[in-house]
């Protein structure tokens, strides 16, 4: 009996670096990288685009890795927790999460952070209603968004002084 | 903070010798049978021979940081920086921990820990001191720990933990030590990071779900909608069709696909449509008659928890009479890390990797299960992406091991969300009818308190339960407000849902009816809502923290329009809290949280930041539940399956909360609870301050649509 849904090698570009995986090219991000590219920062919530805990990067701009399939990022750049936290706003945004000391359970966060970055990225300082805009799409069951905001707002300013 | 290794674990148990080996005494003062030499060694505070601070207690971690807090407390005692403990979250192991149960909730940590651990860290400090005095031939009063040291003070001349450990391993340890004074504190109640936080920002702790086992498959599975009903079908060659999928194993009510990936599992379980059947009586048990059924038990005559004075007698002349019956839903803890576990069954043998807040008691079910003895069972803690009480019970374990049997493989077994919330443990579902007289002199006179609901605790204490809930009634039988006369009871009922530990437990129920009923009261008599409480509220704590929030929360101004302000105070867990809800409606009734004004007193501080951290959880988790939590039933089974339909506050959503934590030095109280319980009244207060409308039947947000 024929298998559904096909097996062949997906080459995708994550955090700079070119890999080769045997999967379905209908494998949701989230999961290729979870299970077969063993990059674990990248959380399963909700599976349906509702909780963004499995946010990353695809040629710059927030996806949700469990609505992303595979062959939607063939050719494009996918950063993912890992990847962002190696660069400049990925850092400046971990420098102010521990200073602000958002994390609870953490579960959400490298999510949030990811979203933060796109966020960020487009709009270089934020006020609390462009954070609210922005993150929205990203759920905490622990509750940190106080700090999440405060958080973003520290980041940006260590990210515009970086670039100064 | 590093993950402690098996040597670690070998130093604990003293089997390492050179190592300075301090039992902490957890449950000391809890334990009927044991005395101390049963208590030895059953959690640990150590230094190793290179100086280490080690630290293991039966305690773990799912966001609310007691991993940074025990640390603190040990990095106190043993003057070293707090980044400088090694702790660990310990396997599951009921007999290293006995007679203290190795659980996590029911905000017990602190409270349990800060004694005990700061007298192991203040004897495990003398011994040290001891040995360089005896290396110095100086007196001990003459010497000090800094900095991971011991200090001669009149020289100044130190020797470092690590050329101190064998000579203070080897000298009897001190029977008693005095602690260090609140005056000398240079960790407790200053600001400290999370331990955790950094490794959890950048995605590289491991929870339970990021357990990688070498050989490992994974599996995700289908429970039985229905509660208590069973597996009818499933077409297995559709599923086994899906690429990736390896396997398709049938249980009594469940079915599980085994797949390289958890997409193909996804994929498979789509395929293999299970189909379910279950008896008409389940079936066909629909949400309005379960909840019928809870209100009506307060017609029964109940169990009766607490009792003095003479209602009758206090009632006759009273000048004012006010009785009301409160309702409250069914939740779900919607964790943000699905239910998953990883198990691996061979040779006679299982082994086991989860976040659990009952490692001992997972342990002990899934040797049960597989009825192997308790030593050929190991289960491995891991971080847990929340718990709320969620990871309190053991199925997700279960679940596993009844899987993994199955197979040669180790395997991670993930629940989908939907499975998730279809299939959690929910906070009962309650009602309460609350009647107080107020008496002619202003006092009250009368207050009767009638709770119904399901009994978690008759559920684990089997026949021992004698009719009274001690947990659902935790809360109203200690209230903040005298009465002449007093009645509480009790009435179990139950349906076909499940029901366990939701975050604020009982009490939670009672301080939303609590602290409701007295509001109601206060505005029946015209009188203002904070003044009422103060004039009848005599404990000196709890009228501090209602004056804090008086204070700072704009109370005396008029809101505009549409705004209004509800107050509530609790004094639970050990700890004293008040808040003000501010909150806007709208013109379609749609109720907006602005801004919450907290004040805490939780005895000493240890970590003001994660104080502060626990009151934006609890206010935040405590709003999304009061304002639209509800679990439903039709047809026997969950009608809510992901966040679109059970709906958690968003950042967009989320209150400015302002938190004034009362400084003092009282024996440290809960905190993972509290805010959670005093933040439901204060909203539906402030709902009825904004709108004239009180809500008596959670959520709030529906309530107010219907009122």
């Amino acid at each position: 009996m024929p298998k559904v849904g096909s097996i062949m090698a997906v080459t995708l570009t994550i955090n700079g670096e070119r890999r080769s995986f045997d999967a379905s090219p209908d494998m949701p991000l989230l999961w290729l990288l979870r299970d077969v590219a063993r990059l674990t920062g990248t959380k399963f919530g909700c599976a349906a685009g509702l909780c963004g805990a499995c946010s990353v990067l695809v040629d710059g701009v927030r996806v949700f890795g469990c609505q992303t399939p595979a062959s939607a990022a063939v050719g494009k750049a996918i950063t993912t927790i890992e990847g962002l936290t190696t660069q400049p706003l990925g850092k400046a945004l971990i420098a102010a999460w521990n200073e602000v000391d958002v994390v609870q359970c953490g579960y959400c966060q490298p999510g949030q952070i990811v979203a933060a970055a796109a966020l960020i990225a487009d709009n270089p300082q934020p006020d609390d209603a462009a954070i609210d805009a922005g993150m929205s799409g990203n759920i905490c069951r622990c509750g940190t968004y106080p700090r999440i905001r405060a958080a973003i707002r520290r980041a940006a300013e260590l990210h515009a002084g970086d670039r100064a | 903070m590093t993950t402690a290794t098996r040597r670690d674990v070998l130093i604990g148990s003293g089997i390492v010798t050179g190592a300075l080996v301090v039992p902490v005494a957890l449950g000391a003062g809890r334990s009927r049978a044991a005395g101390a030499p049963a208590l030895a060694g059953n959690a640990w505070l150590g230094v190793d021979a290179a100086g280490q601070v080690t630290l293991a207690l039966p305690k773990t971690e799912m966001g609310q940081g007691i991993l940074t807090t025990i640390t603190m407390i040990a990095a106190e005692e043993l003057a070293v920086r707090p980044d400088q403990v090694k702790v660990s979250i310990p396997d599951g192991d009921a007999a290293r921990f006995a007679p203290l149960s190795q659980e996590t909730g029911g905000s017990t940590s602190v409270r349990e820990v800060w004694q005990p651990l700061r007298q192991a860290g203040a004897r495990a400090r003398a011994a040290l001191v001891a040995a360089a005095a005896r290396q110095w031939g100086v007196a001990d009063a003459q010497c000090d720990a800094q900095g991971g040291a011991v200090v001669h003070l009149p020289s100044g001349k130190t020797l470092p933990y690590a050329a101190l450990v064998a000579s203070a391993a080897a000298a009897p340890l001190p029977s008693d030590a005095p602690v260090r004074p609140a005056s000398a504190y240079k960790v407790i109640g200053r600001f400290q990071r999370r331990l955790d936080g950094d490794a959890k920002a950048r995605g590289t702790a491991e929870f339970g779900i990021d357990v990688v086992v070498p050989g490992m498959k994974f599996a995700t599975l289908a429970v039985c909608p229905i509660f208590g009903g069973t597996l009818a079908g499933v077409d297995e060659a559709a599923a086994r069709a899906v690429s990736g999928v390896t396997g398709v194993i049938r249980g009594k009510d469940v079915v599980y696909i085994l797949a390289d990936n958890t997409w193909a599992a996804r994929q498979g379980l789509a395929a293999a449509r299970p189909q379910w059947t279950a008896p008409p009586a389940l079936a066909g048990a629909q949400h309005a008659p379960i909840i019928a059924a809870v209100a009506a038990a307060l017609d029964q005559p109940g169990f009766v928890a607490t009792t003095s004075g003479d209602l009758d007698a206090a009632r006759k002349g009273a000048a004012h009479r006010f009785s009301a019956t409160y309702t409250q839903p069914f939740l779900a803890h919607a964790t943000m890390e699905p239910g998953n576990c990883v198990a691996h069954v061979h040779d006679g043998q299982c082994e086991i990797w989860t976040g659990s807040q009952v490692p001992s008691d997972a342990r002990k079910a899934a040797a049960k299960r597989l009825d192997l003895a308790l030593d050929k069972v190991t289960l491995h803690n891991r971080l847990m992406g929340g718990g709320f009480g969620r990871r309190l019970e053991s199925d997700l374990v279960e679940r596993c091991v009844d899987l993994a049997r199955h197979v040669p493989f180790p395997v991670k077994l993930i629940w989908s969300r939907e499975e998730d919330m279809a299939h959690d443990w929910y906070r009962p579902a309650y009602a309460d009818r609350i009647d107080i007289a107020l008496g002619a002199d202003g006092t009250i006179a009368a207050w009767e308190h009638k709770i119904a609901g399901s009994s978690i605790i008759a559920r684990l204490m089997g026949s021992a339960f004698k009719g009274v809930d001690d947990d659902v009634v935790e809360g109203a039988i200690t209230p903040l407000y005298a009465a002449a006369a007093r009645k509480v009871t009790f009435q179990q009922v139950e349906s076909l849902v499940p029901t366990s530990w939701w975050r604020g437990v009982g009490p939670l129920r009672s301080a939303f009816v609590m602290e409701s009923a007295v509001d109601e009261v206060a505005h029946l008599i015209g009188a203002d809502p904070i003044a009422f409480r103060l004039a009848h509220i005599a404990d000196p704590r709890a009228q501090v923290v209602l004056k804090t929030v008086r204070a700072l929360s704009d109370w005396a101004e008029s809101p505009a329009p549409g705004v209004g302000r509800g107050v509530s105070v609790i004094h639970l867990w050990d700890t004293y809290m008040a808040a003000v809800a501010e909150v806007h409606v709208d013109k379609d009734r749609q109720i907006t949280v602005k801004r919450v004004t907290v004040a805490v007193d939780c005895g000493q501080v240890i970590s003001p930041s994660g104080v502060i951290a626990q009151i934006d959880s609890g206010v935040i988790f405590g709003t999304s539940a009061a304002l639209y939590g509800e679990i439903t039933i039709a047809d026997g089974r969950v009608e809510q399956s992901n966040f679109h339909d059970y709906r958690v506050l968003r950042i967009n959503e989320a209150p400015r909360i302002h938190t004034t934590v009362i400084d003092n030095h009282e024996q440290p109280g809960g905190m993972g609870e509290p805010p959670n319980a005093v933040i439901f009244p204060a909203l539906a207060n402030a709902v009825f301050a904004a709108t004239g409308k009180r809500v008596r039947a959670l959520p709030l947000q529906k309530g107010l649509l219907t009122a």
